[in-house]
Formats: C-alpha cells, sequence, structure tokens
C-alpha cells in the first residue's frame, strides 16, 4: 500500500509506517511494547481532536517513559496528529521527531521526555490546573514503564494522587519485566497502598486495554498494569 | 491637610515575601503557591503579617506537596503547563539543588514559566551545617537558558523584585537572605545600581545583594565605582561598561566567580582585569553564624578591604 496523509489508518497499518521510520521490514515486540496501549487511547479511549490538538477539553497523554517512541508517533501519525512524511527524518537534524520526544516541537505532544520519573508528577500538576478551572472532563494519561518506577519521583506523584483522590487520573505502565530488582508484591500493590484502583491486564489484547482504561473508579486515581513480553 | 504617615516596609525579605505572595493571589487568579512543607507554617501563622491567615484565604491556591521537592516542581509545571502562574518555595538547597533536573526538564525544557523563591541564601542557618547551605544555587541556574535571577539586598528590594516576578510570566529565581543591607535602593528589575561614582577610569567593584554595606565600608577610602547589583541574570553589561573601567571586583554572596564569564562577555573587547571574590568552593566544617562564615570567606569588610587594595595595587 502507498502511504499517504488522508488514508484512514488501521492498527494493521502501523508496520508499515514504521518502516518509513526505521526502513526495517519487521519490528520486534520489545521495541513496541507500548504499541497496543497507546494505539487503543487513541482509537478508542481519548477525547482528543487532530484539527485542535491543544483543545482545551481534550484528555492529556504523557508519554513519560520518553523511551521507543517509534510507536508513538506512528499512532499519532494514523490519527492525523503528525505528517506521514515527518516520519521519515526520524532522528534527523532538522525533524520534529527525535529519539525521546519534545512537546514543542509538536503541538499533539504535551512534554518532553526520556530522562524517566518526570510525566507522573506534571500529570499531577496539569489535573490540579484542571480543578482550579473547574473542568472535571479532562483525563490524563500518563504511559511510563515498570522500569521507571524505580524512579523515586514517582512515587511521591503516587502517593500524592492518592491523597488528593485525582479520579481523573490514570497511569498506565508497560511491564516487561525490566525492573533490576524487580517489584516484590506486585506493582499494582504499590499504588493500591497509596489509595489507587488498578487492573492488571494483557498489554497486547485492545479490549481488555479499552475496558480497564474506562472503567469507573470514582473518588480515586486508577493504575493499569499492561503486562507485554519480556525485555 | 492630611496628615501624612509613613507606611513601614517589610521588617524583613521573609515579610516581604508573605506580603507581595498576598499581593499576586489578589491581583492574578491565575497564580498558584507549591510548597514542600518548607513555608506552610508561615503562611498559615495568623496576626504577624497583613495577610495573616493567607493560606485559608486562598486556600484553593496553595498546594502542599509534603516533603516531596521533585514533586513540588513537577506539579507546578503541570499547573504551568494548564496556564496558571506558579510560585514555589523552599530553602535554596531544597528547591534547587535537589530537584536540579525536574527543573531544567519540567520547566527550562518544556518552555514554562514559574517564580522560584528560596531563603537560606548561602548559609544563613550556619549553625545547620552543610546540608542547609547552598552557595551554588544562582550558578546552577545561571546554567538553564532564559532564567532572570534577583538577589535582594534589602526588604524594600525584594518586594520591588518579587512583585516584579509576579507580574511577568517567564522563569524567575529570587534568592532571600536574611543577611540584609541597612537600607534598600530604588532597584529596578534587571539593571544595576551606581551607588558610589569614581573618577573615570577608576576599578569599579560589583556588591551583588546583601553585600554591599561590607563592600562600601571595605572601599570608604577607594577610588572605586560601586554598581550595586541585585539582578545577575541578564547581567547587566552596559552599566558596566560606561564605567569604563578595566579592573572589576565581583563581590557575590555565594560562589565567588558566579558570573564572572558575564563580566569577561561585557568586556570582550577590552583588555582587563577582574577579580572574584564570595564563597569559596570548599566543605568548610564549621558551625556558627552567618557572621562567623561570611568573616571565615573573607567577606567581611576587613577581608574584602585587604583582597580589593591588593588586587588595585597590583596593577
Amino acid at each position: 500500500m502507498a502511504l499517504s496523509q488522508n488514508t484512514n489508518y488501521g492498527y494493521e497499518d502501523l508496520g508499515q509506517l514504521m518502516t518509513l521510520m526505521t526502513g526495517d521490514e519487521k519490528h520486534s515486540f520489545s521495541a513496541t511494547s507500548t504499541l497496543d496501549v497507546v494505539w487503543t487511547l487513541y482509537d478508542s479511549v481519548m477525547n482528543v481532536d487532530p484539527e485542535n490538538p491543544q483543545a482545551p477539553e481534550r484528555d492529556r497523554f504523557l508519554l513519560s517513559k520518553g523511551h521507543g517512541p517509534m510507536a508513538y508517533y506512528v499512532v499519532l501519525a494514523a490519527k492525523g496528529f503528525l505528517d506521514i512524511e515527518d516520519l521519515k527524518d526520524w532522528g534527523k537534524f532538522d525533524s520534529k521527531l527525535g529519539y525521546h520526544p519534545d512537546g514543542e516541537l509538536i503541538p499533539a505532544v504535551e512534554i518532553g521526555t526520556g530522562s524517566l520519573g518526570h510525566g507522573l508528577g506534571i500529570g499531577v500538576g496539569m489535573l490540579a490546573g484542571l480543578r482550579l478551572r473547574k473542568q472535571p472532563d479532562p483525563r490524563v494519561f500518563c504511559l511510563m514503564g515498570d522500569a521507571e518506577l524505580d524512579e523515586g519521583s514517582n512515587h511521591e506523584a503516587i502517593a500524592l494522587a492518592g491523597r488528593l483522590g485525582m479520579e481523573q487520573l490514570t497511569a498506565i505502565v508497560i511491564d516487561n519485566n525490566s525492573a533490576s530488582h524487580g517489584w516484590p508484591g506486585g506493582i499494582a500493590t504499590r499504588f493500591e497502598n497509596e489509595g489507587w484502583s488498578s487492573a492488571t491486564i494483557d498489554g497486547r489484547d485492545h479490549e481488555d486495554i479499552k475496558t480497564a482504561l474506562t472503567q469507573s473508579h470514582p473518588g480515586v486515581p486508577h493504575v493499569v498494569v499492561a503486562k507485554v513480553e519480556e525485555k | 491637610m492630611p496628615d501624612i504617615v509613613s507606611k513601614p516596609g517589610p521588617a524583613t525579605m521573609r515579610d516581604a515575601f508573605i506580603e507581595s505572595t498576598g499581593r499576586m493571589l489578589e491581583n492574578n487568579p491565575n497564580s498558584v503557591v507549591v510548597l514542600a512543607d518548607i513555608g506552610v507554617s508561615q503562611f498559615k501563622e495568623a496576626g504577624l503579617f497583613r495577610y495573616a491567615g493567607l493560606s485559608d484565604k486562598f486556600s484553593d491556591r496553595f498546594i502542599n506537596v509534603g516533603i516531596r521537592e521533585q514533586l513540588m516542581v513537577g506539579v507546578a509545571a503541570g499547573l504551568a503547563k494548564e496556564g496558571f502562574r506558579p510560585l514555589l518555595h523552599s530553602y535554596a538547597p531544597f528547591l534547587v539543588e535537589r530537584p536540579y533536573e525536574q527543573i531544567k526538564i519540567d520547566f527550562a525544557h518544556l518552555g514554562l514559566g514559574g517564580i522560584f523563591v528560596s531563603v537560606g541564601g548561602s548559609f544563613d542557618t550556619a549553625s545547620s551545617g552543610r546540608t542547609h547551605q547552598a552557595p551554588g544555587d544562582v550558578g546552577l541556574l545561571k546554567l538553564l537558558p532564559d532564567f532572570e535571577i534577583h538577589v535582594p539586598g534589602h526588604a524594600d528590594e525584594a518586594a520591588v523584585l518579587l512583585d516584579d516576578a509576579a507580574a511577568g510570566d517567564g522563569r524567575v529565581y529570587v534568592r532571600l537572605s536574611e543577611d540584609s543591607n541597612a537600607s534598600g535602593r530604588p532597584v529596578v528589575p534587571g539593571k544595576f545600581h551606581v551607588e558610589r561614582q569614581g573618577s573615570a577610569g577608576a576599578p569599579a567593584v560589583i556588591a551583588v545583594g546583601p553585600m554591599l554595606d561590607r563592600v562600601l565600608e571595605a572601599t570608604a577610602d577607594l577610588d572605586v565605582t560601586v554598581l550595586y547589583a541585585t539582578t545577575v541574570m541578564p547581567f547587566d553589561s552596559w552599566t558596566l561598561r560606561d564605567t569604563g573601567a578595566t579592573e572589576i571586583v565581583l563581590v557575590e554572596p555565594y560562589l565567588l566567580g558566579t558570573s564572572a564569564s558575564e563580566v569577561s562577555g561585557a568586556l570582550h573587547d577590552r583588555p582587563h582585569r577582574l577579580l572574584s571574590l564570595g564563597v569559596r568552593n570548599m566543605e568548610l566544617r564549621n558551625y556558627g553564624t552567618l557572621e562567623d562564615h561570611v568573616e571565615a570567606h573573607g567577606l567581611d569588610a576587613a577581608g574584602l578591604r585587604d583582597s580589593i587594595s591588593a588586587f588595585i595595587s597590583a596593577e
């Protein structure tokens, strides 16, 4: 299929879009551990509009993990938030697309990340701002990795979000078992101890992902632990 | 004719901070204070300040994240992302050094504005030891692009600089201290104040913030121009150049030489000599008082006089 900007892409096209970036015909699962979650978010969960990516009422997505943003870029391109042509310049000097995303270069990207442990704290602040503006609808989705949870800054944010009952906050932890010292008791427990609700799911199953990301969790923030293949 | 009642200014820089924060919250509904426990009790304290009970009056715009400094910065950045004007406050080591990468990424890299207000200076609480000292704070923040850095030397000046920061939308650091000059000067944000004019081409001594009174005493009978700096970033190169001086002494209340590169940049086309005086980069394992540490680093009037005189006479 010849790729063009106005095609209504589906999940099955994402591999070909990735090939535009890398020239490789195949991409390992480990390089795309976030792909199914990000696709489901943009395909059937979040309220976002490529015509107005900074609309005040939009849901906010924060790729806290920053690493391996190929999956993020191709989903953004498939959904019209990025020019398909931009994919071909991935990592070049004048490109909008680096190996870690920069929110200043792409209107649809909320923040610049790459150094781990920044997204959740910013997300808590964004929600605090939305509360002050009395905007109850926008949700904040923050995607992290299980190894990223090693960063202590995340636990500062997990604690406060639980205490403040930030119902509009959903953390997604892509669990490919890459944390050096693991998480005895399970990742979900770390959040539950701070007052979060949780769901642990198959991170490749789109129905499971959608169900977990849209389930009701009144008065508390929510974590979705999405298990994928081990790194 | 009505009586003219002179209105007393704030007694300390902390008082100025409380009062200015009250004005900011009154005037700008988008302003928010983000704390990490430090400062909470002061804002709540009743009866001491004009804005007694401030945090109750504006309770929805005070966010105390607990003793979580990285989160304080992250939350403030998130608020800025949503269009708010956050003010962050703590002791200098906990505001600048501990969450430095959050300031770098969450504010500078994301292009966000906020007001960072520290207390404690380099060694206000000298008896607390090294953990509560931050002579490197200004040096760290000037490494990040577009930080405006103010170092008031008096409570009245702190009020002017804090109000200016509240009215803007950029990244601003205001370094408050218990160290103070006896009286305030008519400071203009971003400009050096010409405190004393020497003869044409006389050496220029740049006194930063609380160092002014000591510099004036040290140079009382020397033919020098004394410039008073309360904003060090951006650096007022033009006022320095206008002195015509080719011998410069920089006297800073934090790590010596912090603004040395700005002096050299200002005089890049003019052969010049520079003496940097300030806090030495060392682990000074002593407690005591602020004045003890000022003297230990050679920053008291006698120490400054010795250093400055030797520099000038060495020409």
